[in-house]
């Protein structure tokens, strides 16, 4: 960075330079407001993301608070909007605080999993031969295991937290980042702009992190949507099996696999948090279909 | 060919000297924890460390580690404390029950997905190609327990159609086949959003090659031109994902399993995780690895034998 040669940081400076920029900026938003599947997906990932953070002003009780005569009748009515759960514990109040640790979680794991799945990635493409070697096969074995068994195995051992299960997605999720930005860095490192920041003696770190990177992200963002979503099913599938994130905080899985046996009578303590969760997933599986559509435009 | 297959073999031995010494040192690692596991929380310290001599879990790791590859080669898989029961047996026992209920969900899943799949994308962004991308994706968004929830709710709660639990035992007037259905229904929904998604992507790229063009333009049928042309080379890279979800149906589905009380093999490795079976966790974990390594291979192959291009 601290070299005034660097092409990149010159031209980013520059004031033409960041008009452009912005001007690209606006188009793409306003691309992505075009797109139907992306605009719905935005504003569903958007209300949780309200939701979730103004849970502790809105949510009518306490998440953890017993309402014990609300428990004779556990069905909605005009004191539990969605009712309660099998301990008279006020759904909608659970609901709204139960998207906040989703909403970190899933999201962190895939930050962790893309940062060091690009580092892995990089190293493979850019050096080759047996580093290349090592990393490919590493990365095989890891995604040649059922992840939802590996998943049961490190938990079940470990105990669950919330930064037990975000080390456990990093993991398990960054060999298939790794294996495409190996892709295109194979692709990338023979550019004009690669062997000319050689020749200027910059850094590997250098070359890869500023030179190569930034021309890797456009698959990469798709995949991270799609991924937030799918880590957003794991982590409510780990509640549900009872090794997600521990008691009595609300979290979506756990909240129907406590209920759930108790379908034939009070239907809706489940359905309320099954539908909350396909909400969210839903919202980011279609704002990954839109970026993709995006992406095939231009 | 045969370079091919014995390089894959070698991957999938070392992959599972990998794994197999990755839970092994997992929990085996300190050597008093075994003996804990085994004999619980509220057996005296001398009675942990007489276990821990008899078994000769005093001695280093590797030591014990080739002790067990030893064990493992002659096929003695230990003693499950979860089942009381024979590892070998309980193991086959919960296999062959997934089997069924993988057997059932394949046969449906394979024609289904290849269908929708290829009638969204012979028209990329036609209107019946929105309607079908647009449901799958909604399908494949909503998690599997969610699903189990929602049918459940329609099909046992409201309309007394099914049984909500699918637990083999013919009882409570259901027959196993009516027991299989709602688990099936899951897996199948579930898993057909992604390979629809698949099937049609492949089928989208088909349709803008040459060939297809030529085959329009020279007044062939639209239908014989999908039929005789397009699908068969859409299929290909399908294919290798249609494989993968044997792997899926094998170990993924047990939140299925769970949602449906189905003694199946995932719950079988989440009772042993969680009861802490060592013996059962470890020979358990190997047979996910391996039958996901050989599924792995015969995606493969099947690729190979489908493409004559790079049958080397």
């Amino acid at each position: 960075m601290s070299t005034p040669v660097a092409a990149g940081t010159l031209s980013a400076s520059s004031p033409a330079a960041s008009r452009a920029w912005a001007r690209w900026r606006r188009r793409r938003v306003a691309a992505l407001a075009e797109s139907t599947p992306a605009t719905i997906g935005i504003a569903i990932v958007l209300a949780w993301a309200v939701l979730a953070l103004v849970a502790p002003l809105i949510a009518p009780y306490p998440p953890n608070a017993n309402d014990m005569a609300a428990l004779a009748h556990p069905t909605p009515s005009k004191a539990h909007w969605l009712g309660t759960d099998h301990l008279g514990r006020d759904l909608l109040s659970r609901i709204l605080w139960g998207a906040r640790p989703v909403l970190v979680i899933a999201p962190l794991a895939v930050l962790g999993a893309a940062a060091l799945g690009s580092l892995l990635g990089l190293a493979a493409g850019y050096y080759g031969r047996w580093i290349d070697l090592v990393i490919t096969r590493a990365c095989d074995i890891v995604l040649s295991f059922p992840v939802i068994i590996l998943y049961m195995i490190i938990l079940a051992h470990f105990g669950s937290s919330a930064w037990n299960i975000v080390g456990v997605l990093t993991l398990t999720k960054a060999p298939i980042i790794a294996r495409i930005v190996r892709g295109m860095t194979l692709d990338l490192r023979e550019r004009e702009y690669v062997a000319a920041a050689k020749m200027r003696g910059e850094s590997a770190l250098y070359i890869m992190l500023v030179e190569i990177l930034p021309n890797a992200r456009g698959p990469l963002v798709v995949d991270m949507c799609l991924r937030t979503g799918y880590n957003v099913i794991i982590i409510g599938a780990l509640g549900f099996l009872g090794i997600g994130l521990p008691p009595p905080d609300p979290d979506w899985g756990g909240m129907v696999k406590d209920t759930y046996g108790m379908m034939m009578v009070w239907p809706h303590m489940a359905l309320f948090p099954c539908a909350a969760i396909s909400s969210l997933v839903v919202g980011f599986n279609l704002l990954a279909v839109g970026l993709r559509e995006l992406g095939l435009r231009d | 060919m045969k370079r091919f297959v014995v390089k894959h073999l070698l991957f999938l031995l070392l992959t599972l000297f990998a794994v197999s010494f990755l839970v092994f040192t997992l929990n085996e690692f300190s050597p008093g924890a075994v003996a804990r596991k085994i004999l619980g929380a509220y057996a005296t310290q001398e009675q942990v460390d007489l276990l821990t001599r008899q078994m000769g879990l005093d001695r280093p790791v590797l030591v014990r580690y080739v002790d067990y590859l030893g064990a493992l080669a002659s096929g003695d898989l230990g003693y499950s404390t979860r089942f009381k029961l024979p590892v070998r047996e309980v193991i086959f026992k919960h296999l062959a029950n997934t089997a069924l209920l993988a057997a059932v969900a394949f046969a449906c899943i394979v024609p289904l997905s290849t269908v929708l799949g290829a009638v969204a994308g012979m028209r990329e962004a036609s209107r019946l190609d929105r309607v079908i991308l647009m449901f799958s994706t909604v399908i494949a968004s909503i998690p599997e327990f969610a699903l189990g929830v929602f049918l459940a709710s329609v099909f046992v709660v409201w309309l007394g159609w099914l049984p909500g639990t699918a637990t083999l035992v013919a009882g409570g007037g259901w027959s196993v086949a009516a027991q299989l259905v709602l688990p099936v229904a899951v897996i199948v929904l579930f898993d057909s959003g992604y390979v629809v998604s698949m099937v049609r992507a492949s089928m989208v790229e088909v349709m803008q090659r040459p060939y297809i063009r030529t085959a329009v333009l020279k007044g062939l049928p639209f239908r014989a031109v999908i039929l005789r042309h397009a699908l068969r080379n859409a299929m290909l890279t399908p294919v290798t994902v249609i494989m993968l979800q044997i792997n899926y149906l094998v170990a993924g589905v047990v939140v299925v399993e769970t949602v449906f009380a189905y003694p199946g093999f995932g719950r079988m490795i989440l009772e042993a995780a969680l009861f802490k079976d060592i013996a059962l966790i470890e020979a358990g974990a190997l047979v996910a690895v391996f039958l996901a390594v050989v599924t792995n291979i015969l995606g493969d192959v099947a690729y190979m034998l489908l493409d004559p291009r790079i049958r080397a």
